[in-house]
């Protein structure tokens, strides 16, 4: 197994730094968007719960079917792999936002609009701070979500560690599946546990300040 | 557009149905086996600290792992087909099912567990007739996750013979048929989000008594 | 007849320095309504909860009836006994009716007795059947809950009632009412009742007799009168005070 990491580095690298890319900029995207969807949203509950529901209907549908709807309008490889995937982190991002934000102390929304904050202060200055970890646990999940589709995406000729793992298929190749897998775990992986320790260090501030 | 796609049910009828029965087919047949083993685990192990926890870790890695890697894993093992797809994606419905099942047990109210015993009921009547109705509900929210995890799942699964609608998708992208695409694509997407109403309509029956 | 016996009786939980019953020992006349007062730790809970062998005794002698409760079967034991809790614990998933039914159900009383004495549990405490049968515990407000918990202990007319601070989540007002239903209901029935409270005026309220404990001991147990009258201990005396400086016991 190493052996093939060492022979064929290049190729797997490349298709690391691929996938790296693509999760990255899915990753920018979803939440400029989301943070501009979820100011909108902060007038009113109703229409917060009516768009996470709506997000949350499309995100239960199967990546490859949305792809699939889309190819026709988009046409093959990233140009449909990255909206699609934006799409979905809509759900997950939007939610979590939502949430944290909705969960902060009204009493402290009082307090810093009798000391003379306006509306964007609130929100920078009191809201979003207090709600990081509810926003930070959005992007684990979202990256989380986006590292496993985008393999997905390998079968519509997007980029990434997919096409390893399809190509391992066709050639019946067990390493190439393997390092393919274990890349794609890694980035999982790592997020994962990198988020969840910016959750927790969030959350101490978080306490400490109140 | 819309002609192509009138004419290929006019001519593929019987096809598409038999796809699409294959489709549900698998589905159902891979969360039937998950609550089969998620389900007794989860009620063995809620009461101990250690036993739960191993169970959820080592399920839970799944979640990390792409779905897709989960069913290429095991072509070498079980090669292409029925066999692997189903072995896949009852393994990937497991991890929610347990996870909800441990925790429904996990929280149920203690009040409830004393009155319970307190009035005599023997450990048997008590699990009938108080736990297992009152974890039911979390139990069935892991189910519905389990259910659209699968049935997205089968999609891909078609890329390793296992039949279904993805095989539409497949087909489409290697012609380059968009009236497949959309054929296909969509229903898959109806078949998830009709499957997620149908479900939603079903928790929200069960948990009516909780509303005031 | 002596209703209920401790000859002993020591417990100590784990993890705990100071027992939480020490040597006690105390007899209970049938058709009495006997509070067990004192503060949080004294015992009091642990007390009843040997009765019905929710906690078991380290050592030392209980009976009931003349019975030694641990030659019983704790299940079939616990269902001659009525137990009525502070947080309730209605089946949320079940009706009023279903609720109160419970034990009758599984001891398979006939439909037609299970809907007669169901219906009589409900006017008993002062709830109309046709109305309250068929709603859910969670329509009701909290005195409704406890009203339907204690009916779920009655309807199978237990020669002894434990209960646990069952007014202690219910607001001032619902609970003087239930005390006084309470207290009516006992009279009518002739039966034993052991009722758990920290409240002062309520243990000297309810009570036919009155066991004050504290730290694991039973300091005092008498009619409330000599316990205003001749407070056994310092203890005691400061506890009459208390009651008395808030308005008059």
């Amino acid at each position: 197994m190493i052996d093939y990491f060492a022979k064929h580095s290049d190729m797997l690298m490349s298709a690391f730094l691929e996938h790296l890319q693509i999760v990255f900029i899915t990753l920018i995207i979803s939440i400029v968007l989301a943070a501009v969807i979820s100011y909108l949203l902060l007038k009113s509950k109703k229409a917060t719960n009516i768009t996470v529901n709506i997000f949350s209907q499309i995100y239960s549908i199967p990546s490859l079917a949305l792809f699939a709807l889309l190819i026709p309008l988009l046409g093959l490889g990233n140009k449909t792999a990255i909206p699609v995937l934006v799409l979905y982190n809509q759900y997950l991002l939007i939610r979590n936002i939502m949430t944290g934000m909705q969960q902060v102390d009204r009493s402290l929304l009082e307090a810093g609009t009798g000391m003379g904050m306006n509306k964007w202060q609130l929100v920078t200055k009191v809201q979003v701070p207090l709600a990081m970890p509810s926003i930070i646990a959005g992007i684990r999940l979202a990256i989380i979500s986006t590292t496993g589709i985008a393999t997905i995406a390998a079968t519509i000729n997007a980029g990434g560690l997919g096409k390893i793992l399809l190509s391992g298929l066709r050639t019946m190749n067990t390493y190439k599946i393997a390092w393919g897998t274990i890349l794609s775990v890694i980035i999982a992986l790592v997020a994962d546990m990198v988020l969840k320790l910016l959750e927790k260090k969030t959350k101490a501030t978080k306490l400490n300040e109140i | 557009m819309i002609s192509e796609i009138a004419d290929y049910f006019s001519r593929h009828g019987k096809d598409y149905l038999a796809l699409l029965g294959g489709h549900i087919g698998i589905s159902f047949i891979s969360v039937a086996i998950a609550m089969a083993v998620a389900v007794p685990i989860g009620i063995a192990v809620y009461r101990s600290k250690i036993g739960s926890t191993i169970a959820e870790r080592s399920f839970g890695v799944l979640r990390i792992v792409p779905s897709l890697a989960v069913l290429i894993i095991l072509i070498p093992i079980m090669g292409t087909g029925v066999l692997p797809s189903v072995t896949a994606l009852t393994i990937l419905a497991i991890p929610p099912i347990l996870i909800n099942t441990v925790q429904a047990f996990q929280t149920l109210p203690k009040a409830m567990l004393e009155a319970a015993d307190g009035m005599g009921m023997s450990t048997a009547q008590k699990f009938f007739k108080v736990k297992l109705p009152l974890a039911f509900p979390l139990m069935f929210a892991g189910i519905r996750t389990a259910v659209i995890e699968v049935i997205a799942s089968a999609t891909l699964a078609s890329y390793i013979g296992a039949g279904g609608l993805g095989d539409l998708i497949f087909t489409g992208l290697s012609l380059l048929r968009y009236s497949l695409l959309i054929i296909g694509g969509g229903s898959v997407a109806i078949l998830s989000l009709l499957t997620g109403f149908v479900l939603d309509s079903i928790y929200k029956q069960i948990t009516k008594y909780q509303r005031t | 007849m002596i209703a209920v016996e401790l000859k002993n009786v020591n417990k100590q939980f784990k993890g705990q320095t100071t027992p939480a019953l020490d040597n006690v020992s105390v007899q209970i006349e049938e058709g009495e309504f006997v509070t067990v007062l004192g503060s949080s730790g004294c015992g009091k809970t642990t007390l009843i909860k040997m009765l019905n062998r929710l906690y078991e005794a380290d050592s030392g002698e209980i009976f009931l009836f003349g019975k030694n409760i641990k030659e019983q079967n704790p299940v079939e034991l616990r269902r001659k006994i009525g137990y009525v809790i502070q947080q309730i614990g209605l089946f949320p998933h079940m009706t009023v009716k279903a609720n109160i039914a419970t034990i009758p159900k599984i001891l398979k009383w006939d439909k037609k007795r299970i809907d007669k004495e169901t219906d009589r549990m409900l006017r008993l405490v002062q709830l109309e059947p046709d109305e309250f049968r068929d709603r859910y515990p969670a329509q009701l407000s909290g005195g409704q809950q406890q009203r339907i918990g204690l009916a779920r202990a009655l309807i199978c007319d237990p020669r002894i009632m434990l209960l646990d601070e069952p007014f202690g989540a219910i607001d001032a007002i619902n609970r003087e009412i239930l005390q006084n239903e309470l207290k009516a209901i006992h009279q009518k029935s002739g039966r034993t009742y052991l009722f758990v409270t920290h409240d002062i005026r309520e243990a000297l309220k309810l009570g036919t007799k009155v066991i004050i404990m504290n730290e694991g001991k039973i300091l005092q147990y008498d009619t409330p009168e000599n316990i205003i009258n001749n407070p056994a201990n310092e203890f005691v005396e400061n506890l009459i005070r208390t009651a008395e400086l808030k308005g008059g016991a």
